[in-house]
């Protein structure tokens, strides 16, 4: 043989990466901050519904066995019993995947933990796009959900840096919090900003005067990757990143938008229901008449295949991003 | 060993003794019931009286608790996953001094702390919010769980009813009691035969319901649920035989129990009760009592 092929892309099981190769990463952040927040409060406890290893859970069941509590695949007693708990005065982390905390037990989060205000920390893994496995798996709407529901406080992490900062500030918050958690191998990208994680608010990652990028979860490392080849093109791109979707920073978000910049949102989500919505609500409530881009997943359900393959056929690559703003600057 | 003693401090004469202070309380619950179904012209009015003898043991016998603090730390919990039970258990709260009796005439009312459907935000005594069925067992489980991590001595009761069988979330909590070896939680289910659409064995079979709780597990005892006598031994015996495994009272109960008028009305899961039957609602409750003392 002579010819060399290109590798054949595989769903690779259940968790694929969304990491490029040679990408900076830290393993199991979320188990690990969650340890260490444990570690200076004992009223910390970790649940899980069958998925501790794929939620990287079973870094603080390792740690903590005294304080971890497997619930089974039962995602209707997981977080029953989550608000239990809390109601004794413990602060629970409660996780599975996006998609079972969402559709399968919403009722259960609405009516034992957001109702009564607990201090439940409910922790999804698999959020987005983040699974090639179909859509059984694929937790496309889970804010849109999630987001209708008085009193839960939403966050969608970029990285290793805001998981690891968000958790002592989840904890400490009283009300009930969901996580989009990434997990196993997660992206380092905002140490290299001068960033910290702060619980409800949006922040400026890089400046730009053409184009403004407002982005959450693992897509504003696609932003600022793509705001780098942009400026390759002479096309100044600012980066506001906002994790947490619940409570939205509308002062920060609206002060950026207030200018002739190009406006475009980046979420790993429908663009139903999700981010982009945010923004939108946000500036017609004040009368701020300006277009925005969507970038996001589209309403449907997804194919199957290989992460790499599907974030280019949804528009979620930096190519594509890329592609988009170009198009859009004409 | 004879039975029977007239001993002041025998265990029978004790044992009368409870039953009868749990009958009074049943009894004047059921007023209170009637007395707050008035006030709104319907309700759940067959639920409460149908379970106010467990209402009343519980509350009468079984809790630790203090009437003027409800969130007391050290309290025993009592969670009535049936919120539409609320007016009976409101009916109990009364007589147990946490709900003043006089505030039971705003059951239902605008800006009432007694609305119709149980709201822990809203009522002192009540632990969870109901009104979505098969909650109550899965908090139960996590509120075992984190007495028994935090080293509580307390109990957690919870009532269900035999409806919320259906909901697959009360066999989840079915398992995890059982996996977590929570000795320190007892079921009581109300068995009133009765859903929404009809008789339970129309709707969904939930028999035999014995046998579902002891594979899932459990310490199971299956009562009249309207013989307090039964329900106090039934408590006990649990107490004392079921170890670290949690216990389930099965109790076959009558909708409408203690009037006649209303045990034998048709259309029994949500009662229209016409405004000149609430008096002879309360006379046939008298009577029936009365009768019993005799």
């Amino acid at each position: 043989m002579t010819t060399t092929t290109a590798p054949k892309l595989k769903t690779s099981a259940m968790i694929a990466s969304f990491v490029d190769p040679g990408q900076k990463t830290a393993t199991a952040p979320f188990g690990h901050a969650l340890v260490e927040a444990a570690a200076q409060n004992d009223k910390i406890v970790g649940l899980s519904a069958d998925l501790a290893k794929y939620t990287d859970m079973h870094i603080f069941a390792a740690a903590f066995p005294d304080r971890f509590f497997q619930m089974g695949m039962a995602e209707q007693l997981l977080f029953g019993a989550a608000a239990g708990m809390a109601e004794t005065g413990l602060i629970p982390f409660a996780s599975t995947y996006s998609v079972f905390a969402a559709r399968r037990a919403y009722d259960f989060l609405c009516l034992d933990i957001a109702e009564p205000e607990l201090n439940v920390n409910i922790v999804g893994g698999l959020p987005g796009l983040t699974t090639g496995y179909g859509p059984s798996h694929q937790a496309t709407e889970d804010i849109a959900i999630f987001r209708g529901m008085p009193n839960l406080t939403i966050v969608d992490p970029c990285d290793s840096v805001d998981i690891s900062q968000a958790v002592p500030q989840l904890a400490a918050s009283e009300g009930p919090t969901y996580l989009r958690v990434l997990r196993g191998k997660v992206a380092t990208v905002l140490d290299e900003y001068d960033y910290t994680f702060e619980l409800g608010k949006a922040k400026i990652l890089h400046g730009g005067a053409d184009v403004l990028f407002i982005s959450s979860g693992l897509m504003t490392m696609r932003a600022l990757q793509a705001a780098e080849r942009l400026a390759a093109d002479n096309i100044d791109v600012a980066v506001l990143h906002s994790p947490t979707i619940k409570p939205f920073d509308s002062q920060t978000v609206l002060a950026e938008m207030n200018t002739d910049r190009l406006v475009v949102t980046l979420e790993n989500h429908t663009v139903i229901g999700g981010l982009f919505e945010s923004v939108a609500a946000a500036a017609t409530r004040v009368g701020l008449g300006k277009r925005v881009v969507p970038i996001g997943l589209p309403d449907q359900f997804l194919d199957a295949g290989a992460l790499p393959t599907l974030h280019e056929r949804y528009g979620l690559s930096t190519d594509r991003i890329c592609a988009t703003v170009r198009a859009e600057l004409g | 060993m004879s039975i029977m003693t007239t001993h002041e401090n025998s265990p029978a004469t004790k044992f009368f003794a409870r039953v009868a202070a749990v009958e009074e309380f049943a009894y004047r619950s059921r007023h209170n019931s009637l007395d707050m179904g008035e006030e709104q012209g319907q309700g759940y009015v067959g639920q409460a009286l149908g379970a106010a003898d467990i209402f009343a043991t519980v509350y009468a016998d079984r809790l630790r608790f203090r009437p003027s603090e409800p969130d007391w730390k050290e309290r025993d919990r009592f969670l009535l996953s049936t919120g539409h039970y609320a007016i009976g258990l409101y009916a109990a709260l009364g007589e147990a001094g946490i709900v003043d009796r006089a505030e039971l005439a705003t059951y239902g009312s605008d800006d009432s702390r007694l609305p119709m459907s149980g709201m822990a935000s809203y009522t002192p005594g009540m632990e969870i919010s109901g009104g979505s069925l098969g909650h109550g067992l899965t908090v139960a489980v996590g509120i075992a769980l984190g007495l028994r991590h935090q080293k509580s001595a307390s109990k957690v009761i919870n009532f269900l009813s035999d409806g919320e069988l259906d909901e697959g979330s009360t066999w989840e909590a079915a398992m995890g009691a059982h996996h977590h070896r929570l000795g320190n939680l007892t079921a009581v289910v109300d068995i009133n035969a009765l859903q929404a659409d009809g008789a339970t064995s129309t709707i969904l079979s939930t028999e035999p319901v014995h046998e579902k709780w002891a594979a899932c597990g459990w310490y199971v005892e299956r009562i009249d649920g309207n013989d307090v006598a039964a329900l106090l031994a039934a408590f006990d015996r649990a107490a004392d035989l079921s170890g670290d495994r949690p216990s389930v009272i099965l109790c076959d109960t009558k909708v409408g129990k203690g009037v006649p008028l209303l045990e034998n009305r048709e259309k029994a899961h949500f009662m229209r009760i016409e405004e000149h039957e609430w008096q002879i609602c309360r006379d046939q409750l008298t009577a029936g009592h009365t009768s019993k003392d005799l």
